[in-house]
């Protein structure tokens, strides 16, 4: 089998049948209840969430939801969420925290919503106030990268505990097409941006920025979503089970030391 | 007098003026005000705060000046100094950029932090340089941001943080991108301290900045007209097809809509941190 690019993986993430956060969402919990809104400005359908069970233990889950057809595509607004999208998963995640339950979060965004209603409504600071926010929750949270985390965007839900990334996922400061418009002035140059960027799952192990490689199978996530989902469960499970015999205190001092020292 | 003084700049540097936008491209002695056009004299500009005299428009200040313009005289005590930017991507031609504009610049990061007295009060100061590489957040400006921060929680003393910046630092890839998240958690620990954060917001204050430490002050003070967004101008008029209105994303405009306390002119910028912090002492 011929070498998978950096790029490879850009054009892998972004298929189109890619499993969504709402497809490991239902593989890995029950009882799944969406939850709706920021009790502010509207509900965004860019990000999802709610309360399901994770082998019978309440947990809040929230994720990044592209569309798997193009109609659906257009109302999660493909996956950019407007800052009401960042208050509403800050809101369940305070509600997690009121209630004691571990957060597991799914990130996949092709970046936050470049828009005027956006800029008009605080997307900058929406994705702070999570930043500020999630770093002293006192409960676990797991991340998963599972398709593109791009840009603030993505980590405005990935200030967690362990995070975790798909084998063929890209976490990456922008967009391959973006960062090559920026430092070689030509957009087509993305192939190349991709490799330099180090922005796949090895890149960022080696980093020391996630935790933990998810392996896919041949051709990527959706040709075996149940192998993932396996793999992605036992992590989950082992992660909450370590996370669980810290204090509140030593939770939240450990996240601080995680990324104090990771850059 | 006017037309004078621009009879004296001669033929080649008048050619430049029309020929450069930036509005502090400095023309030997002389600089021209790209709001108003007005030829100003560059000694009486900065006698002014650089802010031009005739029309007002503030002009972007390097770290030094700044600290000049709020720091009493001979208290800042630089504090991260030591720490240089990385190259965690080996990304060609950083580091060649990066020695070239200590060079020009004189400084050695986007950002200048220190312990110095506002008006008599003891205060953590950090100051960030739009003039090394667009004043962008790489590791050494979060590293430097976030000890600052830290200092200022552990030595109970307020902190102030003048922001421009086009965002997080492209060439050092995720490395820039993590530095949100470490700026923003050591701020949590300033919070839980009790103690006073000034966000100011300066022409401009993009991204990964403004995503970060910038919007989260427990006062948020911009100067008049500066550009404060998390997307650029650009890439929304490419997202939506259409050219943005006049005074989007601007200081103004984000008072408007509930981003900022108060917008401050230069010259009232130092007395206003100053009442500020005293009306927080115990």
């Amino acid at each position: 089998m011929a070498k998978i690019t950096a790029w490879d993986r850009v054009m892998l993430a972004r298929k189109m049948d890619r499993p969504k956060a709402l497809d490991y969402i239902n593989g890995l919990f029950d009882d799944f209840i969406e939850l709706h809104g920021d009790r502010n400005f509207g509900d965004d359908k860019a990000i999802v969430g709610g309360i399901a069970t994770f082998e019978g233990m309440p947990v809040t889950v929230i994720g990044e939801q592209k569309g798997k057809k193009a109609k659906e595509n257009m109302e999660r607004n493909f996956g950019m969420p407007n800052p009401e999208g960042y208050r509403k998963a800050l809101r369940l995640m305070k509600q997690a925290e009121k209630f004691n339950r571990p957060i597991i979060t799914f990130i996949d965004t092709p970046g936050a919503y470049p828009g005027m209603g956006a800029e008009e409504r605080g997307q900058g600071e929406a994705i702070a106030r999570n930043l500020f926010e999630m770093s002293k929750l006192e409960v676990p949270i797991i991340c998963v990268v599972i398709g593109e985390g791009s840009s603030g965007g993505a980590l405005a839900i990935a200030v967690g505990d362990r995070i975790a990334m798909l084998e063929n996922a890209v976490y990456s400061i922008l967009s391959p097409e973006g960062f090559a418009s920026i430092l070689y002035k030509d957009s087509s140059k993305a192939k190349e941006a991709a490799g330099d960027m180090k922005a796949t799952a090895k890149d960022l192990k080696d980093f020391g920025i996630i935790d933990k490689i998810i392996k896919e199978p041949e051709g990527g996530a959706q040709e075996d979503i149940e192998m993932v989902l396996k793999e992605l469960k036992s992590y989950i499970k082992k992660s909450l089970k370590e996370l669980s015999t810290l204090s509140k205190k030593e939770l939240v001092e450990n996240r601080y030391e995680k990324f104090r020292t990771m850059c | 007098m006017v037309i004078d003084k621009v009879k004296k700049v001669n033929e080649k540097e008048e050619k430049r003026v029309k020929n450069e936008k930036a509005s502090d491209m400095m023309i030997g002695k002389w600089v021209k005000c790209d709001n108003c056009k007005e030829i100003l004299y560059k000694d009486d500009l900065h006698q002014n705060l650089s802010v031009c005299p005739n029309c007002g428009k503030h002009f972007r200040l390097s770290s030094r000046r700044r600290i000049k313009q709020i720091a009493d005289e001979g208290t800042f005590k630089e504090i991260g100094g030591d720490i240089v930017t990385k190259d965690p991507l080996n990304f060609k031609g950083y580091m060649k950029k990066v020695e070239m504009l200590k060079e020009k610049t004189k400084i050695e990061e986007a950002v200048k932090c220190g312990i110095c007295e506002i008006e008599g009060e003891k205060t953590v100061l950090a100051v960030m340089d739009g003039n090394f590489l667009m004043g962008s957040m790489g590791s050494a400006v979060g590293e430097r941001i976030t000890l600052a921060i830290e200092t200022a929680a552990k030595k109970k003393l307020p902190l102030v943080i003048f922001c421009v910046s086009g965002g997080a630092r492209m060439q050092e890839g995720m490395i820039s991108l993590m530095q949100m998240a470490k700026t923003s958690s050591a701020l949590t620990k300033l919070d839980k301290a009790g103690q006073l954060y000034i966000s100011v917001l300066t022409d401009p204050t993009t991204g990964g900045v403004t995503a970060s430490f910038a919007s989260l002050g427990d006062i948020i003070l911009a100067e008049p007209h500066a550009l404060i967004g998390f997307a650029g101008p650009r890439v929304i008029e490419q997202t939506i097809n259409q050219k943005l209105p006049e005074g989007f994303q601007r200081s103004e405009f984000l008072l408007e809509h509930g981003f900022i306390d108060k917008i401050v002119e230069r010259k009232d910028m130092k007395s206003t941190i100053a009442k500020l912090i005293r009306l927080h002492k115990a």
